[in-house]
C-alpha cells in the first residue's frame, strides 16, 4: 500500500449531516453527551478514527469551555470549516435548550407543589454526587503523582472552601502547575 | 434597546466562558459565587432547582447556564447566556483546532496540558463540594450524594437511575 494513503482518506461529511447528527447527539444524552458523541462520530458514521477522537477530545480538555462543545465546534470546523462549526454548534443546542427552557416554566408553575419540590431536592442531591464522581475519577488518573495531587487539592481548598474567584484561583495556580510541569518535562 | 440586565448578564458569561477550563460543571462554583453571592440574581434554592432541572433533562451540562438566564431574564436571558458561555472559548477553540496540528508534540504544550490537568481536577472536585453544600440540607440529602458519587465512581451505572432513585427519596419526604 502507498504510505500516502496510510492515514486513511477523511469522509466527506455536508453541513446537513453535522447538523442532524448533532441535533440526535445532544438529545441522547442524560448526565452527559460524550459517550453519545463517540458512538456518533467513530462507530456509527465513522467520520472519525478512535485516535482521531482521542486526539480531539483531549484538545477539548484543556481548553476552556464545556468539553462536548469544543469538540463539536472541532470537528464542524474539520469539515466545513467556520460554517461547519456554527452548523453542528446549532444541532448540538437547539433541541436541548428548547426542552430545558419548556421544562423550566413547567416546573415553575407547579414548584409550589409540595411533592415536585420534594422530588427535584432529591435529584439535586444526586447530581452533585455525579459532579462529585467526575472529580474523584479524574482525580484517580494522578493519584501516584504528588506534585499533582498537592497542586489538586490547594486548588480545591482555594475554590471550594475560601470560596476565592475562579479568576484569582487560575492566575495564580495555572501558571504555576505549567512551570512545574515544564520543569520537570525531562522525567 | 437591549436591557441592560442582559447585557450584564451577558458580560459575566462572556468572562466565565474563558475561565471555564474543565468544563461547564468545573465552573459552577464560580457561576454559583457570580450569580448568588454578588449579583443576588437567584437564591440559593433557586440556583439548587435549577441545577437539578439541567440534570434531569437530556443534553449537555452546561444548559444549567440557559436555566440560570431564564431565571434572570427569561427566554431572552437563557440565550445570551448560553451563547455568551460558549462563543470565546468555541472561538478560542476554533483557532488553536486551527493551529494545532503543528504544534502537536511541542514540549510547552505537553506541558501546558499536564500542567492545567491537576487544576482541573481540583476545580471539579471543588465544584461537586459546593453543590453539596449548596443543595443538601438534610444529613439524608448528603448521604444521598456521598452514596451516588461512590456508585458512580466505583461502578458502571447509569446516571439517571440514580437520579430516579433521589427524585423518589425526595417524594417520601427522606431529603
Amino acid at each position: 500500500m502507498d504510505s500516502t494513503l496510510a492515514s486513511s482518506p477523511s469522509p466527506v461529511v455536508s453541513t446537513r449531516a453535522l447538523f442532524f447528527r448533532f441535533l440526535e447527539t445532544g438529545l441522547s444524552g442524560f448526565g452527559g453527551v460524550m459517550p453519545f458523541a463517540y458512538r456518533m462520530l467513530v462507530e456509527r458514521h465513522a467520520w472519525l478514527t478512535e485516535a482521531e477522537f482521542a486526539e480531539v477530545l483531549s484538545l477539548a480538555q484543556f481548553l476552556p469551555g464545556p468539553n462536548i462543545v469544543n469538540v463539536t465546534v472541532m470537528i464542524g470546523r474539520r469539515f466545513q470549516g467556520p460554517r461547519g462549526a456554527i452548523v453542528a454548534f446549532l444541532g448540538l443546542m437547539l433541541m436541548p435548550m428548547v426542552i430545558v427552557l419548556l421544562l423550566a416554566v413547567i416546573y415553575a408553575r407547579f414548584s409550589d407543589v409540595e411533592i415536585v419540590r420534594h422530588a427535584f431536592t432529591g435529584v439535586a442531591a444526586g447530581a452533585s454526587g455525579l459532579v462529585l464522581s467526575m472529580g474523584i475519577k479524574m482525580a484517580r488518573n494522578v493519584r501516584k503523582s504528588v506534585v499533582m495531587l498537592a497542586i489538586a487539592t490547594a486548588t480545591f481548598v482555594a475554590i471550594g472552601i475560601v470560596r476565592l474567584p475562579l479568576l484569582w484561583v487560575l492566575g495564580g495556580m495555572a501558571p504555576l502547575s505549567i512551570l512545574i510541569a515544564w520543569l520537570r518535562r525531562m522525567r | 434597546m437591549i436591557p441592560p440586565i442582559l447585557l450584564e448578564l451577558a458580560s459575566q458569561f462572556l468572562v466565565l466562558s474563558l475561565l471555564s477550563f474543565g468544563g461547564g460543571a468545573a465552573t459552577l462554583p464560580d457561576i454559583h459565587r457570580r450569580v448568588v453571592d454578588v449579583h443576588h440574581w437567584l437564591t440559593n434554592v433557586e440556583f439548587t432547582q435549577m441545577f437539578a432541572l439541567s440534570q434531569a433533562a437530556p443534553g449537555p451540562n452546561v444548559l444549567v447556564v440557559s436555566l440560570i438566564g431564564w431565571k434572570v431574564a427569561g427566554v431572552a436571558g437563557g440565550i445570551i447566556a448560553m451563547l455568551s458561555m460558549c462563543a470565546p472559548s468555541s472561538v478560542l477553540t476554533y483557532w488553536v483546532a486551527y493551529a494545532s496540528e503543528r504544534f502537536r508534540e511541542a514540549p510547552l504544550r505537553v506541558a501546558i496540558q499536564r500542567g492545567l490537568l491537576p487544576v482541573t481536577i481540583g476545580m471539579m472536585v471543588a465544584s461537586g463540594f459546593v453543590l453539596m453544600r449548596t443543595t443538601d440540607h438534610s444529613i439524608a440529602a448528603y448521604v444521598w450524594t456521598i452514596v451516588t458519587a461512590a456508585t458512580i465512581t466505583l461502578m458502571r451505572i447509569h446516571p439517571l437511575w440514580l437520579l430516579g432513585i433521589g427524585a423518589a427519596l425526595g417524594v417520601f419526604g427522606w431529603m
